[in-house]
């Protein structure tokens, strides 16, 4: 292999150095969630990606503007990375008319058609036959795009997952299964919930190449996400990943974390995806502290301005209430 | 022209797909078998596997994938097998088709149409008989079509796959074989009921397999001198009321027919519509024949039995009027 050009090497440095950026993103704008949730500003239920970070910045850093991308619940990572600005998706969670749904979806549904982001799904495995859907349009239509569609490892033992995953391989369309296994689905442990918790091996079953990846390293993630999109652009057929990863914060707001060993979730920390990708840059002599501290305030700055969007925004009018339940008749 | 209700199906969907390269049939056994009530049968030959897919036994996968492909600029018609089996596909129709509209604030539709068969009559016993149309008109994001004549099935299609939102259209199985003359003009209007047969002492209101046993009560009553209005309500959600009341408002009189069961039922929905438009207007309580409240049974005589029935509409009828 020939040795990487300066150019390369300066954008592989940049491409690094985003990434992190990313990932400090998403963590600031997620421990402001937390907070101003605790303050009553945002309601309902509230799941955070604190410690996932790698797999939604991986993941999407590997994947072209004009794909699908569908994500579940805690999904305000995806939306991000997708692009959807950070003050929609505040605004959203705040329940305002200038929330990325007018404030009619909250957390759970954050949505960009622009973007081809198909949501935020609230039905664990609802996304997958979606993604199944999108991927066949695509396919009857001819036009090349691969549909990645997010889900936990709970989703799999859902009748979707399996029902999906066939009609994908049967008709070999270019659906990217992302699995993010956190290993809890809501408080339930892979092994209490799973005859077979090698996940891979259920995707094989469907003869669906399937590919497992550290999820908390962010370079593993994207290089093997961008191999396994390449393939599904190139060939059509579908293709799965699992992300190892792990939630450090409980499911949802509601949710007192009874189920898990508290050194369990330590240990997990120390292999923690901003930590560690911050010293292997370090070392690698991309990136000094200062450097850190810059993309550090950067995203805390970036937060503050969508908190205060999100506060200074009007609500959706009560009188909008029946909007958008129907296509209104000027419009067909 | 004499055809089937199957026929008029058929050839809406052939319509259809000769006309715009998006529409496309899947479901279980709709391709090589032709379809379960052989509303299909043909069509692969005409269009293709490609357009006439036939799916593995998986109600949510390949609903679910109907949303999705709606969202990605197709227009599918999904065919499931029967309305108790669309009860496996109720999350890609209630909680995402409904819903993706008004959740995501208007950015996306779903311009998909589900068809189904529904009702009870042939014996085939409590998994395939029930009338649950009444679940999905209950759901604000959907419309929900009833085609009871030739005319209608062969012209609620082409408006169904026009509008830009989920419509489901539920066939009474009792009706593919039914033959009508197809008007030369059956264009249909899925916003608005359609008035069967005219009458001055009482409106019968009523959809889909229930409509020829209501016009069949209405001419026995005509023998008696007994004018009775028949309106079929063609769209189940939303309820076109004004049709309704209007009736209501020069007959004073008004029954249901639905095979649904009682409790809860569309029969219920149209009684309290009529009570809080029409109440000061009636002469005497509404009345309501529906389904028993049991299982369909797989017996003939007691599937008879549990439905509803020209005799019991003529009972109906009599008691509210007083004769």
């Amino acid at each position: 292999m020939n040795p990487k050009t300066k150019t390369q090497i300066r954008e592989t440095q940049a491409a690094s150095l985003k990434m992190l950026a990313d990932m400090l993103r998403i963590r600031h704008m997620e421990e402001k969630c937390a907070e101003v949730y605790g303050a009553g500003k945002i309601r309902g239920f509230l799941h955070l990606y604190i410690g996932e970070e790698a797999c939604a910045v991986g993941a999407l850093s590997a994947l072209a503007a004009e794909d699908n991308v569908l994500a579940t619940y805690r999904e305000h990572a995806h939306a991000l990375m997708r692009g959807v600005p950070m003050r929609a998706i505040m605004a959203e969670m705040y329940g305002k008319a200038a929330g990325c749904c007018r404030g009619h979806g909250g957390s759970m549904h954050l949505f960009d058609a622009g973007r081809r982001f198909y949501g935020g799904n609230a039905i664990v495995g609802g996304g997958l036959p979606l993604a199944v859907g999108l991927a066949l349009a695509d396919k009857m239509q001819g036009i090349q795009r691969v549909t990645a569609c997010f889900f936990g490892e709970g989703a799999m033992a859902e009748g979707a997952f399996h029902e999906s995953m066939n009609l994908a391989a049967l008709w070999q369309l270019p659906v990217l299964f992302c699995c993010e296994n956190n290993l809890y689905a809501m408080g339930t442990a892979l092994a209490r919930s799973e005859s077979q918790t090698d996940l891979c091996a259920k995707a094989a079953s469907y003869k669906i190449p399937a590919v497992k990846v550290d999820g908390m390293d962010v370079r593993a993630v994207h290089e093997t996400t961008l191999q396994a999109a390449q393939k599904v652009r190139a060939n059509g057929g579908p293709a799965f990943m699992e992300y190892a990863t792990y939630r450090y914060r409980a499911h949802s707001m509601f949710d007192p974390d009874l189920y898990r060993d508290k050194a369990e979730i330590e240990q997990w920390k120390q292999r923690g995806p901003i930590h560690s990708f911050t010293t292997q840059l370090k070392a690698a002599g991309q990136l000094t502290e200062a450097d850190f501290l810059v993309l550090d305030a950067r995203a805390e700055a970036e937060v503050a301005d969508a908190v205060a969007f999100a506060e200074a925004a009007d609500p959706e009018p009560a009188s909008e209430l029946l909007r958008d339940v129907c296509t209104p008749a000027e419009a067909i | 022209m004499k055809i089937t209700y199957r026929e008029a199906l058929r050839l809406a969907m052939h319509e259809a797909m000769t006309a715009d390269p998006r529409v496309f049939l899947m479901g279980e056994d709709v391709g090589s078998y032709g379809g379960s009530y052989a509303v299909s049968k043909g069509l692969l030959d005409a269009f293709g596997p490609e357009r006439i897919r036939d799916t593995p036994l998986s109600e949510l996968g390949f609903v679910g994938a109907g949303v999705g492909a709606a969202l990605g600029g197709m227009r599918p018609i999904v065919e499931v097998m029967t309305v108790n089996f669309s009860l496996l596909a109720l999350d890609a129709i209630v909680n995402t088709a409904a819903t993706l509209r008004h959740m995501s604030g208007g950015q996306f539709s779903v311009p998909l149409v589900v068809r189904m068969a529904t009702g009870a009559g042939r014996q085939l016993a409590a998994q395939h008989s029930h009338s649950l149309e009444n679940w999905y008109a209950h759901v604000p994001g959907i419309r929900v079509l009833a085609p009871a004549t030739v005319a209608d099935a062969r012209g609620m299609l082409g408006p169904a796959l026009a509008d830009p939102d989920p419509v489901i259209i539920f066939e009474h199985a009792q009706l593919y074989n039914m033959e009508e003359e197809l008007p030369s003009d059956w264009h249909c209007d899925i916003t608005h009921a359609a008035v069967r047969r005219p009458g001055t002492r009482l409106t019968l209101i009523t959809y889909g397999g229930s409509l020829p046993k209501a016009l069949q009560a209405a001419h026995e009553l005509s023998g008696e001198g007994i004018e009775v209005e028949v309106i079929d309500l063609r769209v189940l959600r939303p309820l076109d009321t004004d049709t309704i009341n209007a009736s209501v408002r020069k007959t004073q009189h008004a029954v249901i027919v639905d095979e649904g069961w009682k409790t809860g039922s569309l029969a219920a929905e149209i009684m309290a519509r009529i009570m809080e438009d029409c109440f000061y207007e009636l002469d005497a309580p509404v009345a309501r024949v529906c389904s028993a409240e049991v299982p369909i049974p797989y017996a003939k005589h007691l599937e008879e039995a549990a439905l509803p029935q020209v005799p019991k509409i003529v009972a109906a009828i009599k008691e509210v009027l007083h004769v």
